[in-house]
């Protein structure tokens, strides 16, 4: 075994991001408090530096490393890509929130690297060992982080909640795991694969297992009826870390679900109209992920209305935003994935945004997760109460914000859906096109129950008298970033076309190919 | 038939033990049973020819894990009886959920259709090394999920020490180092003082009225 035999060349912004975290955990011992920066920058300019790495690297196909456990494809890379920004945003917003709140230490970033690298390998691992280890380096991680403001009651009762509900998902998916392990013989996702579709695989124990899978993928996502831990999370994790777990995650959390659901458990890289024989389990998993999402719909956006805290209000919105991102996933072909895919990936910047905007407002002392504590915000900043308007515009999907082609996407690919049945005569195997009309109702009327709570804030932004009249006390480049990030929504509002091709062509070339 | 035997035996010891693991009083007993659970496990996986899992297992939990837990138990003052408090309370609701889930997983596997009646162990080749087969397969088929459990471990490290280390500001504590290295000119200031004339002090001149008496 060597390195080139190992192809290890792939994997080298992984491999540059585990260094460069170990260096900076090294580095910040010398470093003192009131030079925390010098880590601050380090962290940014490793993240940047992967970011070229992988740019650099850019292959536009599937290539595997590491004995075929590391996949390097175009999906994965563009879903790193916004996991890098994901977290430097999470890194920038939160610097004086943390400095503020003595949590400006060095683990911070060497915890948030690590964590970082736990999502890019979920995002790139072909094995369900190495697709575990990668999802466990991002929990542990994230526990942690929550739990770094040990004084606070809130935080460490959230870090509890969120570990011990975290440890439960973790069983569950690996019990899951253990089960197609014993049906297929393998861990590998290609063989997996192979074997479901060759149906040299027994049924009874892959859809049992597929049950734990499903509900164990449902638990770290925060669907329905596995959320309970989302709420209490956010609110209870100081702001930075709660814009972290509700952002780049959820762009890891897409790609996991691809790799064990689509590649492994689906018929990824299979065209439907070959097939001449039921499928195993792609009815079962599109199915079960149908009820999950329409249930967050219903419940996330109906309880979002009900809350006064903005995180809180922002945790609720997350649940019924991953019911959208799993609609697109039942659909199951390529249309859906990369509908999907566009989902998550706009969401991450507009979550950030959002967070963003609570940590700007927020100062010593004084924590802006109310949604009172928004009143009046134009008349103390109207640049910044507009910023906030077209971060809750977009999240409540009205159109020019990228938010709208988001959910539009979604739902044409649910309309599109084509659904397996048997034959009339009872040979082989006819494709439904009808869709699905009544979820993608569902998804709309629960769109405009959710404009509703998104429009409460910007009335009481507009309308309303402020209360708190202290200055916004927050540096340049956090001004500077997070409008950016806000007119970046705008902007891939107005231009939604690019990015939506570049997402869909990368789904495209990163499908897998059995035979 | 003497596996089955020793199967039905060992997996009826390890789910008394489990069991009494959850409703001992007290934390030692507790502890104690989950150490037979480990044993017991590690036998079950010894009559599935995993010879090397049923002797890591025994070492590390049994070994270290379990030895560090007694001591933990041993040295802080938990009242157990608070943390069980509604165990009584719950055990209903709780059992009843856990009895379903076992009744339903039992009748999905034990289905006919499951086809899973027959499925046994292969036997392994004279000269199997069961230590030195996962060893090489660590080593090259899984090397790259056996580096991130290293840096999984380096993660919990980082972690734990940044939730319990805390610098107390009111301590006494002197780093030795710091005290040898000290040179004169950090302690010692020498300040130039302007010398000034000495003040004259002059006798008290007696009073007149005392000359006069």
């Amino acid at each position: 075994m060597t390195w080139t035999s190992l192809n290890a060349g792939i994997a080298y912004p992984e491999i540059f991001l585990l260094i460069a975290a170990c260096a900076i955990l090294l580095i910040d011992v010398f470093v003192s408090d009131a030079k925390r920066g010098i880590t601050h920058g380090l962290t940014l300019a490793a993240l940047a530096v992967t970011g070229a790495i992988l740019y650099s690297g850019y292959i536009p196909q599937r290539v595997t490393a590491f004995s075929g456990q590391f996949v390097a494809d175009p999906m994965a890379a563009w879903a790193k890509g916004g996991i890098l920004i994901g977290v430097a945003l999470a890194l920038i917003y939160g610097r004086s929130y943390a400095a503020a709140r003595q949590m400006y230490r060095g683990e911070l970033y060497t915890l948030t690297l690590f964590a970082t690298l736990g999502m890019m390998i979920m995002t790139s691992a072909i094995n369900f060992l190495l697709l575990y280890v990668g999802l466990e380096l991002l929990s542990l991680s994230l526990y942690a982080l929550v739990a770094l403001r040990r004084d606070s009651a809130n935080a460490t009762e959230a870090a509890m909640k969120y570990f011990v509900l975290g440890a439960l998902a973790s069983g569950m998916l690996l019990y899951g795991m253990s089960m197609v392990y014993g049906a297929t013989g393998s861990l590998d996702v290609v063989i997996i694969a192979q074997k479901i579709a060759t149906q040299a695989a027994n049924p009874t124990l892959l859809v049992f297992g597929l049950v734990f899978i499903v509900a164990g993928i449902a638990f770290k996502l925060g669907a329905v009826p596995f959320h309970m831990w989302v709420p209490d999370v956010y609110q209870g994790a100081p702001t930075p870390i709660a814009q972290l777990i509700g952002t780049a995650p959820k762009l890891a959390a897409f790609a996991f679900v691809m790799r064990l659901l689509a590649e492994a458990l689906g018929l990824a890289g299979i065209d439907l109209s070959q097939i001449r024989q039921q499928p195993m389990l792609l009815p079962s998993w599109s199915s079960m992920l149908m009820v999950l999402a329409v249930a967050s719909l219903v419940i996330g956006n109906l309880a979002a209305i009900a809350q006064t805290n903005i995180k809180r209000m922002f945790a609720y919105s997350t649940i019924s935003h991953m019911g959208f991102l799993l609609l697109g996933i039942l659909v199951a072909n390529e249309v859906g994935y990369s509908a999907s895919f566009f989902y998550a990936f706009t969401y991450v910047l507009t979550a950030a945004a959002g967070f963003g905007m609570v940590q700007l407002l927020s100062r010593e002392g004084f924590e802006a997760d109310t949604i009172d504590a928004f009143k009046g915000l134009a008349k103390r900043s109207p640049w910044f109460a507009f910023m906030m308007l077209m971060v809750l515009f977009s999240m409540a999907g009205i159109p020019v914000f990228v938010g709208f082609f988001a959910k539009l996407s979604v739902l044409q690919a649910l309309l599109n859906h084509a659904v397996l049945v048997p034959g009339v005569d009872g040979a082989g195997i006819d494709i439904d096109h009808s869709g699905l009309v009544w979820v993608a109702v569902v998804a709309v009327l629960m769109s405009l129950v959710g404009a509703f709570y998104y429009l409460r804030v910007v009335k009481v932004m507009f309308f309303d008298e402020p209360t708190d009249t202290a200055p916004i006390s927050a540096c340049w480049d956090v001004r500077i970033i997070l409008s950016l990030n806000c007119l970046l929504l705008l902007a891939l509002g107005l231009v939604p076309g690019y990015l939506l091709a570049k997402l869909g062509e990368a789904v495209k070339l990163s499908s897998l190919v059995l035979f | 038939m003497t596996e089955l035997v020793i199967f039905y035996s060992f997996a009826l010891i390890l789910v008394f033990a489990a069991f009494r693991v959850i409703t001992a009083k007290n934390p030692v007993h507790a502890a104690l049973y989950l150490v037979l659970s480990f044993f017991t496990g590690a036998v079950l996986w010894m009559l599935t020819k995993a010879e090397f899992l049923a002797v890591s297992l025994i070492v590390i939990y049994v070994g270290a894990v379990m030895v560090l837990f007694l001591f933990v138990v041993m040295m802080l003052d938990i009242n157990f009886e608070e943390l069980r408090k509604g165990f009584w309370r719950y055990l209903p609701v709780a059992g009843t959920v856990a009895v379903l889930m076992a009744y339903e997983m039992v009748m999905v596997l034990t289905h006919p259709s499951a086809q899973l009646r027959g499925a046994a162990v292969a036997e392994p080749a004279a000269g199997y090394n069961n230590a030195k087969v996962l060893g090489q397969l660590i080593y090259t088929q899984y090397f790259l999920p056996f580096q991130l459990a290293a840096v999984l471990l380096l993660v919990g490290m980082v972690a734990a020490i940044a939730l319990t280390l805390r610098k107390r500001k009111n301590t006494k504590y002197i780093n030795p180092a710091d005290q040898i290295k000290v040179k004169r000119d950090e302690r010692l200031t020498i300040v130039s003082v302007n010398a000034e004339a000495r003040a004259v002090i002059e006798p008290p001149k007696p009073a007149d009225g005392e000359q006069q008496a």
